[in-house]
């Protein structure tokens, strides 16, 4: 299938099972909120799905490209909004686009044309030429939302994009990129701690120490709408 | 975002057009390359710390050491030289160790960071990603070899020739196989995660048992064993190597030494980098 596919992906770092037999898949066009406190697995479930960790034990599949044994076709369709800045705080914002754009074989002309759209998408057509950290919060992250979308993903991750923006920058964010997959028809897997990030509508993975504990839409995880409590209940450490 | 944010937000997201392969490998190390002499124009305190370490060995340690050592004639030179003069080359090599090692141990100190991850999560050959980084850092360190040069000739110490530019390649070769090593110790050499670990185990004995600061036959007069230790030292090759070069005269035995230490080097930090990602376990 396309979209995002992840089956039986177990993976140990030393003695601890940091995952054990994960499976989730994310239908082309939709929103998927990864739901899990610090150390659910989380991150490394990421390193999996981009390929920064090998595989021990399962199958992932980029709009129908195996990470294993096609990483560089399964990169190709895959956009990564990484929970550390990924832009170059010293360079202005297109340069560090630009570069980006080099990585995925995108280069002059067209790669000015996408930048432009990229930064337009994301509202920040005028601040091309400003230094990265020059960019308050908020900036910063859409300008890492815009640089993974220059080679035009058909899926997109995000790990924790909203970690240290304000409410308002938070909100604006998430809005949008429920869009880029209602509207623009990406994959979208967003991975969070934050109940208040997912609409009614969006699939929820939720995730707890390695395992996925419920996979359905929000609304039917949390029948009386109150994703936060329901997620803290199933996650509730003993005491 | 705006409303003309949104609507634009449902823009196609086809893949890429394809390029022949070898196009795409070179746009990407381009602008590896270009990036990184960006971040480094950016960063002048940089460029002034790296030329300081060798000036003061060439300022302060060789007056102070020229009196000490007497130096025969010793090729390529054709008569006595001063100890400037022979040193010389040694710090042009010395600049290239330190940022060399610098670099490839940031580089993997870094692989947690946002742009490591983004550059390891491009669609190319990691071999490729990680070579064209040490293609970047390596031109850097060639910059401030040429900076360092010009100062030492400002200075009276250094005859501008066309040694110089004869040397470029030498002195590329050179810093491609010091980066390649420092990547190779710090992707399999856990201990060796901090920078004065590297200094005392790597870069000091590196550097000392080498003819960086007297000839080898000067070392053989005090023993044969750090003779020998010093003549199989690819840092003493890639001294010669440079020393000849500015001379402008190619040695090829050493060049030859160095290029087999840089493809050794470079194999193994490949290896060990892509081990740290972990093995597929056997099912």
């Amino acid at each position: 299938m396309s979209g995002l596919a992840i089956e039986g992906v177990s993976h140990d770092h030393g003695a601890r099972r940091a995952l054990d037999a994960v499976s989730l898949r994310v239908a082309p066009g939709q929103f998927c909120a990864l739901l899990g406190p610090n150390g659910a697995g989380k991150s490394t479930l990421f390193s999996l799905l981009t390929g920064l960790a090998a595989l021990q034990a399962g199958r992932i599949e980029i709009a129908g490209h195996d990470i294993a044994r096609r990483p560089r076709a399964a990169l190709t369709r895959l956009g990564v909004v990484f929970q550390q800045a990924a832009l170059d705080p010293e360079l202005p914002v297109m340069a560090n686009l630009r570069y980006a754009a080099a990585l995925h074989g995108i280069g002059g002309r067209e790669a000015g044309r996408r930048i432009d759209a990229a930064l337009a998408r994301v509202s920040m057509a005028e601040r091309a030429r400003e230094r990265v950290r020059d960019l308050n919060g908020g900036h910063r992250r859409r300008a890492e939302i815009a640089r993974a979308l220059l080679h035009r993903p058909s899926v997109l991750l995000l790990d924790e994009p909203t970690v240290g923006l304000d409410a308002a920058s938070r909100a604006a964010i998430t809005a949008h990129v429920h869009d880029l997959a209602g509207q623009g028809g990406l994959t979208v897997l967003w991975a969070t701690h934050l109940a208040d990030e997912v609409a009614p509508g969006d699939q929820v993975a939720v995730m707890h120490r390695g395992h996925i504990l419920a996979c359905a839409v929000a609304r039917d995880i949390a029948p009386e709408g109150d994703l936060a409590a329901r997620f803290l209940a199933m996650t509730a450490e003993p005491a | 975002m705006t409303d003309t944010a949104l609507s634009t937000a449902s823009a196609a997201h086809a893949p890429c057009p394809r390029r022949p392969a070898p196009r795409v490998w070179a746009l990407a190390m381009g602008w590896i390359v270009r990036r990184e002499a960006l971040r480094f124009l950016g960063q002048r305190a940089r460029l002034v710390s790296a030329l300081v370490r060798p000036l003061v060995w060439l300022l302060v340690f060789a007056a102070g050491f020229r009196a000490a050592l007497g130096l025969s004639i010793t090729p390529p030179y054709q008569t006595y030289i001063t100890y400037e003069t022979y040193i010389l080359p040694g710090l042009c090599a010395m600049i290239l160790l330190f940022n060399g090692m610098q670099s490839s141990l940031g580089l993997v100190l870094d692989r947690e960071t946002g742009t490591m991850r983004l550059l390891l999560t491009a669609p190319l050959p990691r071999w490729w990603l990680l070579t064209s980084k040490l293609v970047a850092s390596t031109l850097i360190s060639v910059l401030q070899v040429y900076a360092f040069l010009g100062i030492a000739a400002a200075l009276g110490h250094a005859d501008p020739g066309w040694g110089w530019l004869l040397a470029l390649p030498t002195l590329f070769l050179s810093g491609l196989m010091l980066g390649a090593l420092g990547l190779a110790l710090s992707s399999t050499v856990r201990q060796l995660e901090n920078f004065a670990g590297v200094m005392n185990f790597v870069i000091f004995p590196m550097f000392f048992l080498s003819s960086a600061l007297y000839p080898l036959w000067k070392m053989a007069e005090a023993s044969a064993l750090l003779r020998d230790i010093c003549a199989a030292n690819p840092f003493t090759h890639a001294v010669e190597a440079i020393r000849f070069a500015l001379h402008g005269q190619a040695n090829w035995p050493a060049m030859g030494w160095v290029a087999l230490a840089g493809a050794v080097f470079l194999g193994l930090a490949l290896a060990g980098f892509e081990a740290g990602r972990g093995r597929r376990r056997a099912r």
